[in-house]
């Protein structure tokens, strides 16, 4: 299958799919290991199909903290097709990055996957010359990570961010945990986690989730009736949807927002999930005017139809539905521990006493900050320097 | 408000045959016919006439011919009377425009650009009146192998077999409720149905009490998101449960039944108060994806006690073949899917007439889908809307159906003429309408027996034209495209049919 | 908790006798590590043996508590659940009793026929999913679209009482039954789309609503003193399930109450050109 080509009929190869979702975060800062939410996520097998699971982690990187971390997957048929897409890969890399340490991801073999692509990891700062020297750090690699993705054939970039890193792929998402070790090799102080149902099985590793760039990750459940306009809209600012499923839109649409326009979430939460027109006319003259405003720009990036999703980046995680909660989503917090899910009962499994358990209204976002959390201060709260992974030779 | 529609129909009557017998007043519950006690003869409003020619037939001096107007506006290519008169309908009333019966628009019906294919020489044909021919076919899942114990002479299986529907031919009644249609046409579908070795589907109507321990036996029950007349008992003594998410003929959308078709009767059985409206949402509440559709149809499994497959019921629509793939995946047992051209008792014309995709090359991709997938074998495929003769049966199965439901040709085989006003409920036929005057007319033991008497004639002639194939058993068939040849069609219509050329 | 294990044995006829074994005295289940369909295969095979009552403890989100619990000759028990119990809790329920004592999830009495489900804590969405008979008692909240087309018929009143608020499309659809929300902690005052499409039974609730609350279809009137004597008889048995409540009958009775009802029973009925 040719993922590459857009074709002029405009049908989209998009995958439907439905989920489970699920998401901790430590908010004083201190890092645990992947145990915890690969048991909560299990729990909630029934709503996968074993077809796709992965998991988002913060803080798991700290002795490299100050570099883009990128996940690749290479995803050719036979093995040497893995490696001309890897030396592909490497000789792009040497001419935009700065490589300063690369390894393969460890993973446990004796755990059943079906289909592993080679699975490695660039620890990379950008070298921008000439022209792009003037463009920002992220700029410039979220122009180079479209590229990747969308001219390398079989190399795909699933993890982009400073000290955090996605891992997924096609099973259940406790054993893409298993498969990854991250109960072993990994501590974070954030992780979100999901469970997929797609409706078929031509699943490949990259449709699982999360979707991210840089450090902004999404997971979902639900489907993007939307697709299409989301899509094209996107693709006007330059980010090419080539992971076939919509929720790749979501994380685009995050990261125009959140981090190109610098809107706040809470903006952010009136764009995805709008208020009803009724509502808004109901609004006093200064709300209505910017909930108007708001709609009429960003109509193009409404996500329609039912969805709940656990956004995540360095520091904070997002919780919304769309706006008539469509799908499932519930907050809960114990402690400094504040976990968000698509089921009580998974998070009543790993914590059974919480403090409080509430579930948000749709189109109305949670948010989990991290103490002293503000963007591009990553690491003032940042508890701990322990070695938080090891490399296996 | 003065309509400025032309009337559909002229009603022409030979007034020297009439004997004034006032018979065609009696049978036209519209009131198109009166009688003009001063002129001693019969008047009839053309206005009133739904051309469900039932005057027509039951005129016994055979005096009265009812046709369409021939009226016409200025030809227009683009302004079809249709077009004119709807807008014009819709100008006085306000309203949507609704519509009863499947889609009468002149999409291709592939049925008719498919020929089958015959033995000559190399294979023998087959005689059915002398040589074994089978057509018993099981609908649910099958297992992925099995697993054989044998000790000395004794073999057992060891492999959990998965609840099947057992029909003795491969064609069975659609879904269509009591409170849609009136209580003998519900009850001659029923009797039929266990008389032909197939089986009736109750719709979300429910299955009224004292039907229940007859007819549970070759009954499917439907859960749709109406949820009318559903408790434990209703979903066990049906041989299969059927989720019903789409309707060919409006998918998409819901239904409901007008609070003057919700009869005490009706309403007993729909477990509802008499003269509401019985509203079924677009959507199942419960529903809102892939895993809640997984939810559901588990919960059914438990109701029952895992003794009966669950079928989940789809309208084909573009995208539909992925999202049967994920049902599949969800539990169920079997996919009916129903195209473009499958009836409805009321529907909005603006849906009926422009969502969906045809019934032949849905149950080509869905089959082709699900064989791909490597999951063919978890669910059986019935493939349902706009079936009319053995021939589009026969060819639904080499495409790659189990089974096929029929719902407007048993109606026609009760006396439908099509005329496409069941939402009216003064069905002229007894069929569509919950006025015991009316539905009084529908002998349980004639219809149910004109109704097996086409299973038993569309069955005989599958049998002739599978023995003409060379095949004497009906699962050599299934999704056996070799046997099928397509005329007329573009070459992107046999790729997705999966079929050559004919001489190809 | 995709289950593995093989489709259960147990048949009505293959039942011991009733009364053999269990009796009154209440049978233990330590759900721990349970799937879903293994509960509930244990919970049909004590109902058969004639078990009248049964706890279940350490539950934690197993679905279709109660649901395979039917069988034609109406054995009926109880059941305690000690956790959080899963989705469909009481899905399709059949005259049997059921309390959590903890939360429920999504889908609690979908479709419920008859019986009592009582949840001593709070419940999620789609709560009461077109029940048509029995009581469902919940102490706390609950999530969107609780009582959604609820039904009633000759004979049968389904009735749902929550302590805490609802939020949206309360009562969407509704058809039937009577719906009391106590919104002790007033979360319901900031509730959208109550009653949109609602053709039958009727809502109450604590306090008041604005008319941009409700859908189009719905009546919003002060309660009389007939319906106050109903709503008091729930309150009553609402406080006799939750002796915990921190609120007298008195003190619930003494806010003013409104009652949503449909404007018609036909709420589409001028939709169509025909």
């Amino acid at each position: 299958m040719d993922r590459k080509r857009r074709s002029r009929r405009e049908l989209y190869t998009k995958e439907i799919c439905a989920c489970s979702i699920f998401g901790a975060m430590n908010r004083e800062g201190d890092r645990f290991t992947g145990e915890g939410v690969m048991k909560a996520i299990a729990s909630m097998r029934v709503r996968g199909n074993g077809l796709g699971g992965g998991f988002a982690a913060y803080g798991i990187y700290p002795d490299h903290r100050d570099l883009y971390a990128f996940h690749l997957m290479f995803t050719g048929p036979t093995d040497p097709a893995r490696r001309a897409a890897k030396q592909e890969l490497e000789a792009f890399l040497a001419r935009k990055f700065d490589v300063y340490f690369d390894e393969e991801i460890p993973t446990d073999d004796s755990v059943f996957v079906r289909d592993p692509p080679l699975l490695w990891r660039y620890f990379v700062l950008p070298r921008k010359e000439g022209e792009d020297a003037e463009m920002t750090e992220e700029e410039y690699i979220v122009r180079e990570i479209m590229a990747v993705n969308s001219k390398i054939e079989n190399a795909y970039v699933f993890s982009s961010g400073k000290n955090m890193g996605c891992f997924k792929g096609v099973a259940y998402p406790e054993e893409i945990g298993e498969y990854f070790m991250l109960d072993r090799l990994y501590r974070g102080h954030t992780w979100t986690v999901h469970g997929r149902f797609p409706t078929n099985t031509q699943a490949w590793w990259g449709g699982a989730h999360p979707f991210g760039l840089l450090d902004t990750t999404v997971v979902h459940n639900g489907e993007v009736s939307s697709y299409g306009t989301n899509r094209w809209y996107l693709e006007m600012y330059g980010y090419a949807c080539t992971l076939q499923t919509d929720t790749e839109v979501i994380a685009y649409a995050a990261d125009l927002l959140m981090r190109r326009q610098k809107l706040p979430i809470e903006i952010v939460a009136k764009i995805l999930a709008p208020p009803i027109w009724a509502a808004i006319d109901r609004m006093d003259e200064k709300e209505k005017r910017l909930m108007t405003a708001l709609r009429m720009t960003y109509g193009p990036l409404l996500m329609n139809g039912p969805f709940a999703v656990i956004i995540g980046e360095t520091g904070r995680m997002i919780g919304l539905t769309d706006r008539i909660r469509l799908r499932p989503l519930t907050a809960a917090t114990r402690g400094e521990i504040f976990y968000i899910s698509s089921e009580e009962a998974s998070i009543r499994l790993i914590s059974p006493h919480l403090d409080r358990v509430w579930t948000p209204r749709g189109g109305e976002p949670v948010i989990a900050e991290m103490k002293g959390y503000e963007k591009g201060s990553e690491e003032s709260y940042e508890k701990g320097s322990e070695k938080s992974y090891e490399r296996i030779c | 408000m003065r309509s400025f529609v032309f009337p559909e129909f002229e009603i022409i009557r030979d007034e020297e045959r009439c004997g004034s017998c006032r018979g065609c007043e009696r049978q036209c519950a519209l009131g198109t016919h009166a009688y003009d006690p001063v002129a001693d003869r019969l008047v009839s409003d053309d206005r009133k006439c739904a051309g469900c020619q039932r005057c027509v037939i039951f005129c016994p001096q055979k005096a009265i011919v009812v046709r369409p107007s021939p009226s016409f506006y200025r030809p227009n290519a683009s302004w079809s009377r249709e077009k004119i008169e709807d807008l014009k309908r819709q100008a006085e009333t306000g309203g949507v425009l609704l519509t009863g019966c499947g889609s009468d628009k002149p999409f291709r019906i592939y049925w008719d650009h498919i020929l089958l294919n015959a033995s000559q020489v190399t294979n023998p044909s087959i005689d059915p009146l002398r040589e074994p021919m089978e057509l018993r076919t099981f609908l649910g899942r099958k297992p992925e192998m099995l697993e054989i114990s044998r000790e000395g002479k004794e073999v057992e299986i060891k492999t959990e077999l998965y609840p099947n529907l057992t029909v003795e031919t491969p064609i069975l009644f659609s879904a269509m409720s009591f409170g849609a249609i009136s209580y003998n046409a519900f009850k001659s579908l029923a009797t039929a149905a266990c008389r032909s070795g197939t089986y009736f589907n109750t719709g979300e109507g429910g299955l009224p009490r004292e039907m229940r321990g007859e007819f549970g036996r070759c009954a499917i029950v439907q859960v749709a998101s109406g949820r009318f007349g559903i408790d434990a008992e209703y979903l066990n003594v049906a041989q299969a449960v059927e989720i019903k998410v789409g309707q060919g003929a409006k998918p998409g959308i819901g239904g409901h039944l007008p609070g003057e078709k919700v009869s005490a009767a009706v309403a007993e059985t729909r477990m509802i108060p008499q003269g509401t409206d019985a509203i079924s949402p677009a959507p199942h509440h419960d529903i809102y994806s892939i895993e809640d559709l997984s939810t559901l149809i588990t919960a059914l499994k438990e109701a029952t006690n895992y003794e009966k497959p669950i079928s989940v019921k789809i309208a084909a629509v573009h995208n539909f073949a992925a999202i049967a793939s994920g049902i599949v995946r969800a539990g169920a047992d079997i996919i009916a899917i129903d195209g473009l051209r499958g009836g409805t008792g009321a529907a909005p014309k603006a849906i009926r007439d422009n969502v969906g995709i045809p019934t032949e090359l849905a149950i080509s991709s869905l089959d082709r889908r699900l064989r791909e997938e490597g999951i063919r074998n978890r669910s059986s495929i019935i493939a349902a809307g706009g079936f009319r003769s053995s021939s589009d049966v026969i060819k639904a199965i080499a495409l790659g159906a189990d089974a096929v439901y029929i719902g407007s040709a048993a109606l026609i085989a009760m006396g439908c003429t099509l005329c496409q006003k069941c939402y009216t409920g003064n069905c002229n036929w007894g069929i569509c309408t919950q006025n015991p005057r009316l539905s009084g007319r529908l002998n349980v033991e004639i219809a149910s027996q004109r109704l097996s008497n086409l299973i038993s004639a569309w069955s005989h002639e599958i049998r002739e034209m599978l023995g003409g194939m060379g095949i004497n058993a009906l699962e050599s068939l299934r999704g056996n495209r070799d046997h099928l040849r397509g005329v007329g069609l573009y070459e992107w219509e046999l790729d997705v049919l999966g079929i050559k050329g004919a001489g190809e | 908790m995709m289950t593995k294990a093989a489709v259960s044995k147990v048949r009505p006829g293959s039942a011991p006798k009733a009364g053999s074994s269990a009796g009154a005295v209440a049978v233990s289940i330590d759900a721990s590590g349970l799937e879903t369909r293994e509960l509930n295969d244990r919970l049909r095979e004590l109902l058969l043996s004639g078990a009248k009552r049964v706890e279940i403890s350490h539950v934690c989100g197993q679905r279709y508590i109660g649901t395979r619990l039917y069988t034609p000759e109406r054995h009926l028990m109880e059941i305690d659940i000690r956790g959080t119990a899963g989705n469909d809790l009481a899905a399709f329920l059949s005259g049997h009793k059921i309390t959590v004592e903890g939360n429920a999830q999504d889908g609690v009495g979908n479709t419920m026929d008859s019986g009592e489900v009582v949840v001593r804590g709070r419940a999620g969405d789609v709560l009461g999913f077109s029940m048509r008979g029995g009581e469902i008692y919940v102490r706390d909240g609950c999530g969107y679209r609780a009582a959604l087309h609820m039904k009633d018929c000759e004979g049968k009143r389904p009735v749902l009482v929550v302590g805490g608020g609802a939020q949206d499309f309360l009562g969407e659809y509704m058809a039937g039954g009577v719906v009391i929300i106590l919104d002790r902690d007033g979360e319901s005052h900031e509730s959208s789309f109550m009653g949109t499409g609602m053709h039958g039974g009727v809502i109450y609730l604590r306090g008041t609503a604005r008319v941009d609350q409700v859908g189009a279809q719905v009546e919003i009137s002060p309660a009389d003193e007939a319906d106050r004597e109903l709503i008091e008889e729930y309150v009553s048995r609402y406080l006799d399930r939750f002796p915990e409540v921190d609120m007298t009958k008195d003190e619930i009775m003494a806010s003013p109450f409104v009652r949503l009802t449909p404007r018609s029973k036909r709420p589409y009925s001028g939709l169509y050109a025909y």
